[in-house]
């Protein structure tokens, strides 16, 4: 077993080598695990919508509370004019959450902790509200850069530290979501290497440490999907409904 | 002492491990662009199939899953919220029937007993002038019987004192010298006999 705690994160080819042009798109554990999330959202939303009975069972009761938990979260921060955007957001949040919750079960790969999979979704979400906003309101959507009640003093630093902000965001965006899940898998690693190490005397309390450690990554799985997708909301507000 | 081993042995080994690993990294994987393009290719493969998927086929049948059992519910309630209604008008119309009722028992009943009192003191005026009519009838009777009375115990007296003397010395005497002997008799004695 390697002790290394970062060899969790190593994607390696599955199969042989696939070539598109001159790119390699090799299936890997990462696109492995990609299409496990993928197919058990798919699997258990279609289980919960393909009955509809007025009492829901326990799949359909899943399936119908997150379709609200969702909703109204998206309804909550960007308002009634988000509903096309609901689908979008819901694959989202159910795509990074299951990725989350898929790589807190040992020995499997987390999708969430590659920086370039959290950048690209970030990206695509950076340029689609961007987008959005040019296209609902214009050149006008550059007000958003200029607050309003700000001394005109004030007013040219205050356009370039949104102006930074703005672009930041994929950045920000991706690096939280990364990060946070790299550093909890790093350190349920680095305890569960304690706890080989340390063997049958001293291995209780890293133990320990490692099972609390599982809850609370549990929760950063959850949260962080939670926060992707709000931050997502808040970024489609701003795009949306430009004088708030 | 066995504690303080155990520790020191927790301690050393953090040393170790922190060597070990020191030794071993060899930075981030995450930073090795060997399959990023490879990563790329299959995000946007799955989560388009995903979102696709969800968007066209799963989540209208949930929302439409919600939105009928919402307005069964709804009608539901509706339903209900009538009947309820309806109870409740049922049930002032039963009280309705009941005080109707119930004022109708109590006008029947004070009337009958109106009705009963007066029959009562009807037949009980008839019985009273019946009663006393026979006890007038009675009076008449006996003031009749109380007024012949002396007149005919004269005239036995008469009769048996004729009848008396006759026996005893056997003569004949006359009944009209008797009667005014008699007369005479039950004038003097008639307070005593009559109670007059």
């Amino acid at each position: 077993m390697a002790a290394n705690p970062m060899t969790q994160f190593n994607v390696y080819r599955i199969g042989p080598e696939i070539k598109l042009g001159a790119f390699d798109i090799s299936f890997t554990n990462a696109s492995l695990f990609m299409i496990i999330s993928s197919l058990a959202i798919l699997i258990i939303f279609n289980i919960g919508s393909k009955k509809n009975s007025l009492l829901p069972n326990k799949v359909q009761l899943l399936a119908e509370l997150s379709y609200t938990f969702v909703s109204k979260m998206i309804s909550d921060t960007a308002g009634l004019k988000a509903k096309p955007y609901f689908a979008f957001i819901f694959s989202l949040f159910m795509f990074v959450l299951f990725c989350n919750m898929f790589g807190m079960i040992p020995y499997t790969f987390t999708v969430t902790s590659h920086i370039i999979v959290t950048f690209v979704l970030a990206a695509f979400i950076f340029i689609g509200v961007t987008i959005v906003g040019f296209a609902k309101h214009g050149f006008g959507y550059l007000k958003l850069f200029v607050p309003s009640g700000v001394p005109a003093i004030l007013l040219p630093l205050i356009v370039v530290i949104e102006v930074i902000s703005y672009l930041s965001r994929p950045v920000s965006l991706s690096v939280r979501l990364f990060a946070n899940m790299m550093a909890g898998h790093t350190m349920m690693k680095v305890f569960g290497g304690f706890v080989i190490s340390l063997g049958i005397v001293g291995g209780w309390l890293p133990l320990s440490f490692s099972v609390a450690l599982t809850g609370l990554e549990i929760l950063v799985a959850f949260l962080q999907a939670y926060v992707f997708a709000i931050l997502t909301c808040i970024y489609l507000n701003d795009a949306l409904n430009l004088h708030h | 002492m066995i504690k303080k081993i155990y520790f020191q042995s927790i301690f050393f080994s953090f040393l170790f491990s922190k060597e070990a690993f020191a030794a071993e990294s060899g930075g981030m994987p995450q930073l090795n662009p060997e399959f990023w393009v490879s990563q790329i290719f299959w995000l946007t493969l799955t989560f388009g199939i995903l979102y696709i998927v969800l968007s066209k086929l799963i989540l209208p049948k949930i929302s439409n899953n919600l939105e009928s059992r919402r307005s069964q519910i709804l009608e539901n309630i509706e339903a209900a919220e009538k009947q309820r209604e309806d109870s409740e008008a049922k049930l002032e119309e039963y009280e309705k029937i009941i005080s109707k009722s119930k004022l109708e028992a109590k006008n029947i009943f004070s009337q009958s007993r109106e009705k009963v009192l007066k029959d009562i003191s009807a037949k009980r005026e008839v019985l009273d002038k019946q009663i006393d009519e026979e006890i007038s009838k009675a009076e008449q009777e006996i003031n009749n019987l109380r007024e012949s009375a002396p007149d005919k115990i004269n005239m036995i007296a008469i009769e048996t004192s004729s009848e008396l003397i006759q026996k005893l010395i056997g003569a004949e005497v006359n009944n009209s010298s008797i009667s005014a002997i008699v007369d005479d008799l039950s004038r003097r004695n008639g307070d005593k006999y009559y109670g007059n």
